[in-house]
């Protein structure tokens, strides 16, 4: 390597990535951010100050070597970077897309404290990417135990925690009750953000560790998590169910014709393809005008497949300003620049309805902000005598959701007041071998906190079960990186395991 | 692995049909009131249906199916014994509640007569009077009288046109039977919502408790999408996870059926673009 890099020495611009222009791609599915080119990420990589301290990494929720994995590309190694960055993350084509970068790995890098942060996510995906084209999959080799493990929900949270156990050598079988795996992913995240064919590539993956996936599973009415660690023979659970159950407001008007909530319209367009509709048979029935309310990831989502599907008008209705919106910065910019008609400090009141029962506007009051509330965010109080309605034909909630119910229903598990599974710090709940993670827990998150949560709970598990964890035990006394192959230490092979009774 | 086959298929009439498809481990789990999702293909909808019977020896679960619109005709085309269906997912729903009711009268109206059965022989089984009521148009589309006159104690068929049974509506059944007995302590009713509706209507001055299944547009089934969501009282609930069954005086049914409109339009487009390409298709055969 060359002399010592220095923040005047790097190149001073973040590399650019390709974007689709907002005109054409308001009228396609495609991807609106295309990917760097061989070129973008060399000279991207080269902005990497492999700084000592290396904050980047422990801004990642799951940990991945960052400056590890820029030197290989700046080295010309891609294959050695895809090496480096699966040791921790088996999905780096979805969180290079995905993740919110700038409030994790790309918001401490130290290179931002003086110009823009070296773009993480968009080297991760690039190497995501040339692993899928080049049908790179690293397969490690796996020592067999004799642990059953069964992973309930196969969103990101079930993948990531199927992905260590199976590497810790546990036979891993993944219920989906969907009839694809992928949770949402695959339902929720639509394809212009991330392509339901990527989310495949990377499963395909997953069952070359040896993972079953069995969909068309519903837990808890076909079978209990009871039954899973009884009858069933499985050693250990994970539930990273996601928290579903979508909020309404309780406002007049919600149950009109057109008024639904994201996850069904996000269901029905991604995952059932009703876009594709009549060849898809799930109808879809798109307003032309339209309003979301809420201003989280999803609700940019809902709004931005609604132009796609045809929508001439698509409003945002918040009742806080753009400072405290949960979405990306990225995502709202992205949603501007398709021509979404953002109503921040407003707030629904009533739908109002046809007399086919179909709703034709909405009425809404705006909003100030007041005291800062319990969460730290300045509280909007109604604007006396602000009232006023405009047309639309389609309503769509995205103001978050609440727990599933089911597993609840139907299980001893103990959950938490709002209706959350109750766990420690370690993800265990309160059936002994069972953990959770992911929104089941926490309420709705992220993409990679839920890969996060996977990963802890499978720490967890590994320490129930007895079996050592590679991660925790050699990361850190192994000397050389180089000494390790898919995250397992090379002195692991052959080490016998022994069950703690 | 889950193949989900078609064991047995049954004909009722021209549009109604029976089929059976194996799935030991879901045949062990349902219970009365629950129902399942299905995708006949890939390119499919998911469409619910109510559980119509299930036998655990044999290690299948039964639905009984009616042809009204592009997948259910399709269905009927296709799922023949043998063939596979895509998808089917469930036992769903929160098993209907057979408590302690010493005399109940059930009530099917239509394609609701299959989902009652097993509710009918449930409450036989936990020793229960049982007085069963079905209705149908006529006597070309009745099915399963006679699986009924074997777990009901007494059995009211109605018909629309008299042509079996008592002539009118199910509610001039339940009409009959509190007439005949006052002491009647549970209604339960499966059928089209203007049906259930009539049914909860007959009972409510009585004060006798009456149980319905409702049948929103559903999408999973897993209570992550809300387009099943009900009023209840002044509550709204999810059908899928809260349900299928509420109390039939306090749902809100005029809002259930302006709801199960929504579709219409695209649901007839559907069906047409599918006749036009079995038309084009069995016209190049010939």
């Amino acid at each position: 390597m060359a002399k010592k890099k220095t923040i005047r020495t790097i190149p001073q611009a973040r590399t650019a990535m390709p974007e689709q222009s907002p005109q054409a791609r308001v009228k396609n599915f495609e991807e609106v951010a295309c990917g760097y080119r061989l070129e973008d990420a060399l000279l991207e990589a080269q902005r990497c100050l492999d700084c000592a301290d290396q904050p980047c990494v422990r801004g990642c929720p799951v940990g991945i070597d960052i400056p590890g994995f820029i030197k290989k590309i700046e080295g010309k190694n891609f294959h050695g970077a895809y090496d480096v960055i699966t040791d921790t993350n088996l999905l780096p084509s979805v969180c290079g897309r995905v993740c919110p970068q700038e409030n994790q790995c790309e918001g401490v890098c130290t290179v931002g404290e003086t110009l823009e942060p070296v773009a993480i996510g968009r080297l991760e995906r690039f190497v995501g990417d040339m692993a899928i084209a080049e049908g790179w999959a690293n397969v490690p080799y796996i020592e067999r135990n004799r642990f059953k493990v069964g992973i309930v929900g196969s969103g990101p949270a079930g993948m990531a925690c199927a992905a260590d156990m199976a590497k810790a050598g546990c036979e891993v079988t993944v219920y989906e009750a969907f009839h694809e795996p992928g949770g949402v992913l695959k339902y929720g995240i639509p394809d212009f953000r991330l392509p339901n064919r990527v989310v495949d590539v990377e499963i395909e993956k997953l069952t070359r560790l040896g993972i079953r996936f069995e969909c068309n599973t519903l837990v808890g009415r076909l079978f209990t998590v009871e039954q899973m660690l009884g009858e069933m023979g499985f050693h250990a659970v994970f539930i990273g169910t996601g928290a579903g159950y979508p909020s309404f407001m309780g406002i007049p008007g919600e149950s009109l014709g057109g008024v639904l909530s994201a996850n069904e319209w996000l269901t029905r367009c991604n995952l059932m393809r009703g876009r594709d509709f009549p060849n898809f048979d799930t109808p879809l029935q798109p307003g032309k005008r339209v309003a979301v309310i809420g201003a989280g990831n999803t609700a940019m989502d809902a709004m931005r497949v609604s132009l796609r599907v045809g929508a001439e008008k698509v409003y945002c209705i918040y009742r806080r300003s753009a400072a405290e919106a949960p979405a990306r910065a990225e995502e709202i910019h992205h949603a501007q620049q398709e021509g979404v008609d953002f109503q921040w400090l407003t707030s629904p009141v009533e739908l109002l309805g046809d007399a086919d029962h179909n709703v034709r506007a909405m009425r809404c009051e705006r909003m100030a902000l007041g005291e800062p509330d319990a969460s730290g965010r300045r509280r909007p109080v109604a604007v006396p005598g602000s009232t006023f309605e405009f047309e639309c034909d389609m309503v769509v909630f995205a103001i978050g959701t609440n727990a599933n119910p089911i597993l609840g229903q139907t299980s001893g598990l103990k959950l938490d007041k709002r209706g959350y599974i109750a766990t420690d710090a370690n993800l265990a709940t309160s059936i002994a071998g069972v953990y959770a993670g992911g929104d089941i827990v926490t309420g709705a998150a992220t993409v990679i906190e839920a890969m996060g949560a996977g990963r802890k709970a499978a720490r967890g598990m590994k320490a129930h079960l007895g079996l050592r964890d590679t991660d925790s035990v050699y990361l850190h006394d192994s000397a050389d990186a180089a000494d390790r192959l898919f995250g397992i230490d090379r002195r692991e092979r052959g080490f016998a395991r022994v069950h703690l009774a | 692995m889950l193949n989900f086959e078609i064991v047995t298929r049954t004909d009722f009439s021209d549009v109604t049909y029976l089929l059976e498809i194996r799935h030991p481990l879901m045949a062990k789990a349902a219970r009365p009131g629950q129902f399942v999702i299905v995708m006949e293909h890939e390119h499919g909808e998911r469409i619910p249906l109510t559980i119509a019977d299930f036998d655990r020896d044999k290690g299948t679960v039964t639905l009984v199916i009616q042809a009204v619109g592009k997948t259910t005709r399709e269905m009927q085309q296709n799922c023949q014994v043998g063939t596979h269906l895509h998808a089917m997912v469930g036992p769903m729903g929160v098993p209907s509640h057979i408590g302690q009711a010493r005399k109940v009268v059930c009530v099917g109206g239509g394609l609701g007569v299959a989902p009652i059965f097993p509710q009918a022989r449930a409450y036989k089984e936990s020793g229960a009077y049982v007085i069963g009521v079905l209705g149908f148009r006529n006597k070309s589309l009745m099915f399963w009288d006679d699986k009924f006159r074997a777990c009901c104690d007494e059995l009211i068929v109605c018909t629309d046109d008299g042509s079996a049974g008592i002539q009118g509506l199910v509610t001039e059944g339940i009409r009959q039977a509190i007439a005949r007995h006052p002491d009647i302590d549970e209604v339960v009713a499966i059928g089209p919502p203007i049906m259930m509706k009539g049914c909860a209507e007959a009972t409510r001055a009585h004060g006798i408790k009456t149980m319905v299944s409702l049948n929103p547009v559903m999408v999973d089934g897993t209570g992550m999408c809300g387009g099943c969501r009900v009023k209840i009282g002044e509550q709204i609930k999810f059908a899928c996870v809260d349900g299928p069954d509420f109390d039939g005086h306090q749902v809100d049914f005029d809002d259930l059926m302006a709801r199960l409109g929504r579709y219409k339009p695209t649901e007839k487009a559907a069906l047409e673009s599918w006749k036009e390409s079995c038309r084009i298709r069995g016209g190049a055969g010939h």
